[in-house]
């Protein structure tokens, strides 16, 4: 898979060393260049600098065509706002963005961009190791809404099928 | 009506002052501790010291009961998500965002922010209305700006001068519709003979703007030397 991750904090830096390893093609984008010195000598992606939020960098980072984005930055707005053009305006089937509000983590989930919230994953860790009951903030949320774009696409099946049916047509151009 | 303003800056400050001077109920959302305060006491207590990106204090600043909400920080990112978070989350019927960068208008439109306001590209049209330059000036777009309303000034060594737009070879989905003599507007006919100093007005689409200049303007170097 094609993968743009933005924001080279840890979990960025983690998840681009890991998924390069693993043999994905690997974008990773921060507005500081010093951030990349989180990555090994041996990744093997690129590392782009630049703001994600700027819809003409993520074109100019190759963010187009991209099967996957995840937006890691320690921004929720920064992360929703890339999320969201990642999916309106590259139209990249598959975007998460860490969110670690949960109010705000869960009411976009409900918009149709899935969310990560690191507020409700380490409590809930926490509860496990401690043997305390889960708490209901979210943790990891796939979409459960439309985002606005799938608005335009005539399908008729409400679940999780806009991002996955964009992707078809865009391979079939590329192919 | 209830106005609830996201960022207490210059812009947030000042639209705080001018709603309550008149008759408004307002309430401002500042992050910042010190400006907080500092807006607190010249202007009173409206402002709730908090990140109005935050839901719980959205929420606690009656959100869900305002009816207009404005977003003019100084970040799109915020702006956008304010917005977002009072459309979805807390039925506002109206949202205004500040749009810095006039690339995310698009978006912001098209995510639902009810109106934006965007300084970068007011200052933009300002500048490019006094530029005396021989270059196309955008009067106004149309729709999601696919159809351009452009004024093109016709100066010595334009190729149009001495002809009518039925000689002109304009491109495909654009078309001269007015002109402008002497301060005097009138509908372009196609036998019309331009002259130097006409402004003529032409709609099209904005892919066929380098076609335009070639056949209004000219070469620029060309005017230049003419």
């Amino acid at each position: 898979m094609k993968i743009v991750i933005v924001g080279c904090g840890r979990v960025g830096a983690s998840t681009a060393q890991l998924w390069d390893a693993a043999g994905h093609e690997v974008i990773v984008l921060d507005i500081a260049t010093r951030a990349f010195e989180r990555l090994p000598s041996t990744f093997g992606g690129s590392a782009i600098r630049g703001d994600g939020t700027d819809e003409d960098v993520l074109r100019r980072a190759g963010a187009e065509g991209a099967d996957v984005l995840v937006a890691l930055t320690e921004g929720d707005n920064r992360n929703v706002m890339s999320a969201q053009l990642a999916v309106e305006a590259l139209a990249i089937p598959r975007v998460v963005a860490k969110i670690n509000d949960p109010v705000r983590a869960a009411a976009y989930a409900e918009l149709g961009i899935a969310t990560v919230c690191r507020t409700g994953l380490m409590a809930d860790a926490l509860n496990v190791h401690l043997g305390l009951p889960p708490s209901d903030l979210p943790g990891m949320l796939a979409a459960t809404g439309h985002h606005p774009s799938g608005e335009h696409a005539d399908h008729g099946d409400a679940t999780q099928g806009t991002p996955d049916k964009n992707a078809a047509p865009r391979a079939a151009v590329e192919a | 009506m209830f106005v609830l303003v996201v960022g207490g800056g210059k812009v947030g400050y000042y639209l705080a002052k001018e709603l309550i001077d008149s008759g408004h109920e307002v309430a401002l959302m500042e992050k910042d501790s010190t400006r907080a305060r500092q807006i607190t006491d010249e202007i009173g207590s409206i402002v709730i010291p908090h990140d109005g990106c935050e839901g719980k204090y959205l929420a606690e600043a009656g959100c869900n009961r305002a009816d207009v909400v404005a977003a003019v920080t100084g970040d799109d990112e915020d702006n956008l998500v304010i917005c977002q978070m009072a459309k979805h989350h807390f039925d506002v019927p109206r949202t205004i965002a500040r749009v810095n960068n006039p690339k995310n208008e698009v978006l912001f439109r098209h995510l639902g922010v009810d109106e934006l306001v965007s300084p970068t590209r007011m200052i933009l049209g300002s500048i490019e209305q006094d530029i005396p330059v021989h270059e196309l000036l955008h009067l106004a777009a149309l729709g999601e700006g696919e159809l351009e309303i452009i004024e093109a000034h016709l100066q010595a060594g334009s190729p149009a001068i001495g002809r009518s737009p039925n000689d002109l070879d304009m491109p495909e989905g654009c078309s001269l519709f007015a002109v402008i003599r002497e301060g005097i507007a009138s509908p372009l006919r196609p036998e019309t003979i331009l002259r130097e100093g006409d402004k003529v007005i032409a709609i099209g689409k904005q892919e066929c703007e380098t076609m335009l200049r070639g056949q209004l303007i000219g070469d620029p170097e060309a005017v230049a030397a003419g």
